[in-house]
């Protein structure tokens, strides 16, 4: 009996081993897998780790000291930098400007590039005309900020083409100072991130209306449907993610709007102009108060990565 | 829960990857410290060995010199000027050229990192902050080490008392006058006072379709006010700081100044627009024919004779306040020298100094750069520089050198909220001179008393 017992202990003593074995092997297996499929993503998470994650934390840092970079021995100030910053008379003047910038150029854009996108989709024009139109559409995506900056600071000078065009037709009784005075400046710097904005939307709006059933529209033509009800039903709701996508996309680019802004007014005249970009590039190489700037920025990077959260939910219940 | 570890085990690697970059971000101090230590000791080696022994160690020596001055010299000029340094001591010049941007960049990365080249070429709106910083050598020192007699330098940027830049050359900035516009005008003499230049500026405004002077407020690059404005004070014997202080509230000449300024403005004697333009567009507005006058670099003499033949311009001084007699002074910018703090061979890079500041080399630097020389004693020969510049140089030589905003904290932010002011009262946001004056003295003095 104590024999059968001891044999059949050792025979599930050894069944156990096996298991064990055959766990640990799995486990084995899967542990080597895993560590294959991370070590594929190391390079891109190192470069992630240095270029990104670094000087993030770095910069979070130095907004809790005095001063850095300039001062050999920075001393712990907690929260004051974003006290200062946030009861700064110059930054919520910044912040209002930055937001009719960002949203007036959303707007337009928007509509702009839809409007434009529609009739390079349109049948009734033949292909040459297409591919001609999509070319003149398309430039001002061509141009970097600085080329784009010399051209409408060109053209909105008071000796400019603007001013030319104005006064020869009687628009105007006076030159225009586009961006020399302080009640136009900031329209007149959105302007220009209009112009040099709307392609992107153009472009990417026309590979959706391309991508649109025909079925729908027959179907929409066959109830008796006219041409904003087709819009307004068919089209509009079928590239409704693109649309989503491109206007979260470009209110983070605009909010970050800086050569543009700074190499046509520079935030001025006075302040008419200032944004949060500037404003932050002011305090960093100007004044070398990096920990103030670091502030301001950390501020901003708190507005983008609100949007970039409601961006990345969109884009998984779209998924 | 397994998957759980592997994921703090990636979470630790991670973070010690943070740890160990973050380390070797600050193991320069470590390192500078041991680098200190042997400093030391060949400090002290250098002292007790022989002045033949040591002119063959300095055999060995090689500084870096950085600067943007071998981009904008003739090809080759400053190396030639540098291996001739090396022919006479022994010691090697490394020059790392690059444009004045780029230089900038690259010098006040250095002055975080700890790693700045030996010797550097420096504008005189960095030498508050690097100075400050502990970046640049006190040059005092070095000079009373080396028992130079520095009464002949025209110049010396100092910080708490102490001499940190050496302007090398300098590029004066007189009135550039157009003079076809003025015979437009029926203007017969360059206006020497304020009354005069308002008579000009009026006959100008009448009878052309010229703008009579410009100055540019564009808040990007706000040195309009140092240029184009205080240049005005300093040539009336004027002055904006005090004792190294601000000195603008109550400070009558600047209020007059201020005020003749916004006389211009309304009267519509200035360009257009000014509030967004730049000084390269008032170069560009003097080059084709619709600016009579401007206050400007003897630098762009040249480019104005090569883009602009058929202009006929003359040089003059910038008009005084009436009935003012002193001597003027006359706004300069220049190409400064200094020795990095962490260079390890300061004493070889301070003859390195003395021997561009030498009336010879200086005189020959001068010419070769189109700038009046930085040694009292250097003698340019300018007879193959274009007459005008000549004439520049006479009257340079009829005042003194000024820039209050050289050596001066923050300097550009101090000329941007001058600027913002004084944007403000021409606007009429501001009711007289003093309070503006009151504004900007009360957004200077923080930086002042920093």
């Amino acid at each position: 009996m104590i024999g059968q017992a001891a044999h059949s202990v050792a025979w599930l003593a050894k069944g156990v081993g096996v298991m064990a074995n055959g766990f640990k092997k799995q486990s084995t297996k899967t542990a080597r897998r895993v560590a294959v499929s991370y070590s594929y993503l190391a390079p891109t998470l190192v470069l992630m780790l240095i270029f990104l994650v670094v000087p993030i934390v770095m910069v979070i840092g130095y907004t809790f000291f005095d001063n850095v970079i300039v001062n050999k021995n920075p001393v712990f100030v907690g929260i004051k930098n974003y006290v200062s910053v946030l009861s700064d008379k110059s930054f919520w003047p910044a912040v209002g400007h930055t937001l009719y910038f960002v949203i007036i150029s959303l707007i337009a854009h928007l509509l702009i590039g839809m409007v434009f996108a529609l009739i390079l989709n349109t049948r009734y024009l033949n292909y040459k005309t297409k591919a001609l139109f999509r070319v003149l559409f398309a430039l001002p995506w061509m141009f970097t900020a600085s080329v784009i900056a010399i051209v409408w600071r060109m053209m909105m000078d008071p000796s400019g083409v603007l001013n030319y065009f104005l006064l020869t037709f009687h628009l105007a009784d006076s030159k225009v100072l586009f961006l020399a005075s302080r009640d136009l400046a900031l329209f007149s710097v959105t302007l220009i991130n209009i112009w040099s904005g709307y392609p992107f939307y153009m472009i990417s709006i026309l590979a959706g209306l391309q991508g649109v059933s025909t079925d729908l529209y027959e179907a929409a033509a066959l109830d008796g449907a006219n041409a904003p009800r087709t819009f307004f039903y068919i089209t509009l709701p079928t590239i409704k993610p693109i649309l989503v996508s491109l206007m979260m996309l470009d209110f983070i680019w605009t909010l970050q709007q800086f050569a543009l802004i700074w190499m046509t007014t520079g935030g001025g005249p006075v302040n008419a102009s200032e944004m949060v970009s500037t404003y932050i590039y002011k305090y960093a190489f100007t004044k070398y108060e990096y920990s103030m700037a670091s502030t301001a920025a950390v501020i901003l990077l708190i507005a983008c990565t609100i949007i970039g959260i409601f961006y990345v939910r969109h884009q998984r219940s779209e998924a | 829960m397994r998957r759980k570890g592997f994921k703090k085990t990636m979470a630790m690697g991670l973070a010690g990857m943070m740890t160990v970059g973050l380390a070797a971000c600050g193991g320069g101090t470590s390192e500078s410290g041991s680098t200190q230590t042997s400093e030391a000791a060949a400090a002290t080696e250098e002292a007790a060995t022989e002045e033949a022994v040591s002119t063959e160690a300095s055999s060995d020596v090689t500084l870096e010199f950085q600067q943007w001055w071998g981009v904008e010299l003739p090809e080759g000029a400053l190396d030639e000027i540098c291996n001739e340094f090396t022919n006479q001591t022994g010691i090697k010049i490394e020059t790392l050229s690059n444009p004045y941007a780029d230089t900038k960049t690259q010098i006040a990365a250095g002055a975080a990192a700890g790693t700045m080249a030996d010797v550097v070429g420096l504008d005189g709106s960095w030498v508050y902050d690097f100075a400050k910083q502990g970046a640049i050598a006190n040059l005092t020192e070095l000079m009373g080490n080396a028992g130079y007699d520095d009464s002949q330098l025209s110049d010396q940027i100092k910080f708490e008392s102490n001499t940190y830049m050496i302007p090398v050359v300098n590029f004066a900035y007189p009135l550039y006058v157009n003079m076809d516009i003025l015979k437009e005008a029926g203007v017969s003499e360059i206006p020497t006072t304020w009354s005069e230049f308002l008579d000009a500026a009026q006959k100008i405004t009448d009878n052309t379709d010229a703008a009579a002077y410009f100055i540019p407020l564009n808040t990007e690059a706000p040195n309009g006010i140092q240029n184009q404005l205080s240049s005005w004070v300093w040539a009336s014997g004027g002055n904006l700081l005090k004792d190294g202080q601000p000195n603008l509230s109550g400070n009558d000449t600047i209020a007059e100044t201020v005020d003749l300024f916004k006389e211009m403005y309304e009267k519509g004697y200035l360009s257009p627009g000014i509030e967004a333009l730049k000084e390269q567009d008032m170069v560009n507005e003097f080059e084709n024919g619709r600016l009579a006058f401007m206050v400007d670099g003897i630098s762009h003499l040249t480019t104005i004779k090569t883009e602009s033949s058929d202009i006929n311009f003359e040089f003059s001084t910038v008009p005084v306040k009436d009935g003012y007699t002193g001597q003027s002074g006359m706004d300069v910018a220049n190409w400064g020298i200094g020795i990095a703090e962490n260079c390890e061979h300061k004493e070889e890079a301070w003859q390195f100094v003395e021997y561009l500041m030498s009336p010879e080399v200086n005189a020959k630097l001068a010419q070769l750069a189109n700038a009046f020389p930085g040694n009292s004693k250097a003698e340019p020969d300018y007879s193959s520089n274009d007459a005008l510049f000549q004439k520049a140089y006479d009257i340079f030589q009829t005042g003194y050198a000024i820039n209050e905003f050289t050596g001066a904290p923050t300097s550009e932010d101090l000329m941007r909220s001058f600027n913002e002011q004084f944007v403000l009262y021409i606007d009429g946001d501001v009711d007289s001179a003093s309070s503006m004056l009151d504004a900007v003295q009360e957004a200077w003095i923080p930086a002042f008393s920093k």
